[in-house]
């Protein structure tokens, strides 16, 4: 088994948009918690991870340029990270597949993490 | 992982946007809805990746408050929030004890209370004071609201944006010791029977929405009955018809959403909490000297509610009820109800006397239930043929599959 990041990536705006009624609201909720439960049952959560907050800071370069969030417009925004297990690159990729964001237009990116030993 | 309960998100909405309009004022009240969407977005983000908290309601009651801190921070210069605690929002001092305030139970309950005055204002339409109803307080969307009331999504949108338009156009929200206050309170009374009789006998087939709506009815009739001057007899014996009313919906539709008649309905599934505390309502009601509407309809479903069988039913009782009725508030449709209660009482060749002496039955030609009333008090004297014919102008008018289904089997039922 190796390991996995899934970096979910959503375009704030649209995510608002797309939102809806509160029972809608309340309903992709559901949908990310029995997706969270799939991957448990699967044997494949290694860490469920953190949702991320919209405001932050961005520190760049050698002049170490300190940027003020919040970054609720960005297009391409990261919003949370899980860690998997999985056999291989496609399986992870395969099992994104339900992830709930995806009707919401966002995106999942699959990472494997560089293991230690070969 | 704790279980989220069923709607949470709806019902706390509305709870929400009341106390964020003690702090923003109604005028503000876009803003309200932003902040409530807010605290759902991060709910959603939170919550589905690590799981519900142990007290969801304070969870999305904190980040409402948190956020309104910031917005009020961020724009107390270039805003102007409610009349009543603008000066309150202006030192740091008294901003959080203030906010803090708005968020108590005390402070939503009333809030929700002016909320709904204001939303029965005169000067609009009834269906558009439904749809705000609907919208602001009960949390529900203008595709959810459409698909109940059987409406198009975009025709639900414009009843709430024009109602959201007056609703922001006045200083603050309507004050319960107003001058105005008996008559906006027959008023809201109004919009809450309507909104309860579209759950109750609505043409959609979906049986869990009619459910809701008529469980938001009685949330919020429970709420005017709860409150000191709002609990005038009509408003307790319009809270005792709804309950009364809604004992029984477990046992109107079948398994497959069909109606099931008076009846053929199996009485042992009529909800006793309910029918309780319809009782209860309904003797608390009996005060005061008006006798409204809704005493008379709460009377009805009283003798109905506390019958074994239909023929143990006191339908004399019902009769001179209906009588009554038909001088206070006369309608095609109660005169139809009235005429199955002399039918039962009489035989059914005084009822079918009766249906034909309705004066406007032209108003009723589109209604599949009175071509059905006259069917079954034909098919009960043994003129299967009349009956037939009758069922099928039924058929013809029928609204939905249920009403089909349920029409199709009376037609049927003649031949054999």
């Amino acid at each position: 088994m190796s390991q996995f990041v899934y970096l979910y990536r959503i375009d704030a705006d649209e995510q608002r948009e797309r939102m809806g009624s509160p029972e809608r609201a309340q309903q992709s909720m559901q949908a990310w918690m029995n997706w969270m439960r799939q991957l448990e049952a699967g044997g494949h959560l290694k860490e469920r991870g953190q949702p991320l907050d919209r405001t932050g800071r961005l520190v760049r370069g050698k002049t170490r340029v300190v940027t003020d969030g919040p970054f609720a417009e960005a297009k391409d925004l990261v919003s949370g990270f899980t860690i998997v297990e999985a056999d291989d690159i496609a399986q992870a990729a395969e099992l994104a597949n339900g992830c709930p964001i995806l009707e919401g237009g966002g995106a999942v990116e699959v990472r494997p993490v560089l293991a230690m030993n070969f | 992982m704790a279980e989220l309960s069923e709607h949470l998100f709806r019902r706390e909405s509305g709870r929400m946007v009341a106390a964020l309009t003690r702090i923003f004022g109604v005028h503000n009240l876009a803003l309200a809805e932003d902040v409530v969407q807010d605290a759902f977005c991060r709910a959603l983000e939170v919550w589905g990746m690590r799981g519900v908290p142990d007290n969801p309601s304070a969870w999305l009651m904190t980040a409402a408050k948190n956020r309104a801190l910031d917005v009020v921070r961020r724009e107390r210069t270039s805003r102007t929030f409610a009349p009543e605690v603008s000066q309150l929002l202006e030192t740091e001092w008294t901003l959080a004890p203030t906010v803090a305030e708005a968020f108590a139970d005390h402070t939503i309950r009333d809030e929700q209370l002016r909320m709904m005055f204001s939303c029965c204002d005169p000067r609009l339409p009834e269906e558009v004071q439904v749809a705000l109803i609907l919208n602001i307080l009960c949390g529900f969307g203008a595709s959810e609201i459409a698909s109940a009331f059987l409406t198009g999504r975009a025709a639900i949108e414009k009843r709430i944006s024009r109602g959201k338009k007056v609703l922001a156009s006045s200083r603050r929200l309507f004050d319960l010791a107003d001058r105005e206050f008996a008559p906006r309170l027959s008023g809201v009374h109004r919009a809450l029977y309507l909104l309860f009789n579209e759950g109750y006998h609505s043409a959609s087939a979906k049986a869990p929405i009619r459910a809701e709506l008529c469980g938001e009815a009685i949330r919020l009739a429970s709420l005017l009955a709860e409150d000191g001057l709002a609990a005038t007899p009509a408003t307790l014996a319009l809270a005792a018809l709804m309950c009364l009313d809604a004992a029984r919906l477990p046992a109107r539709t079948d398994a497959l959403g069909d109606l099931n008649l008076l009846a053929d309905q199996d009485r042992s599934l009529w909800d006793p909490t309910l029918l309780r505390r319809g009782f209860e309502l309904l003797e608390r009601s009996a005060t005061g000297a008006d006798l409204t509407q809704y005493h008379v309809e709460a009377a009805i479903a009283a003798m109905h509610s506390s019958a074994p069988t239909v023929d143990a039913t006191d339908w004399r009782g019902i009769v001179s009820l209906f009588d009554t009725l038909m001088t206070i508030a006369p309608s095609p449709v109660v005169a139809l109800n009235r005429a199955i209660a002399i039918a039962q009482a009489d035989g059914p060749a005084r009822g079918l006397d009766e249906l034909r002496a309705i004066t406007d039955s032209e108003r009723l030609s589109s209604y599949p239930f009175y071509f059905a009333a006259m069917g079954e008090l034909e098919l009960r004297r043994g003129n299967a043929t009349a009956a037939r014919e009758h069922f099928q102008s039924a058929l013809a008018v029928a609204r939905n599959a249920a009403e089909r289904r349920h029409l199709s089997r009376r037609v049927q039922r003649c031949s054999e």
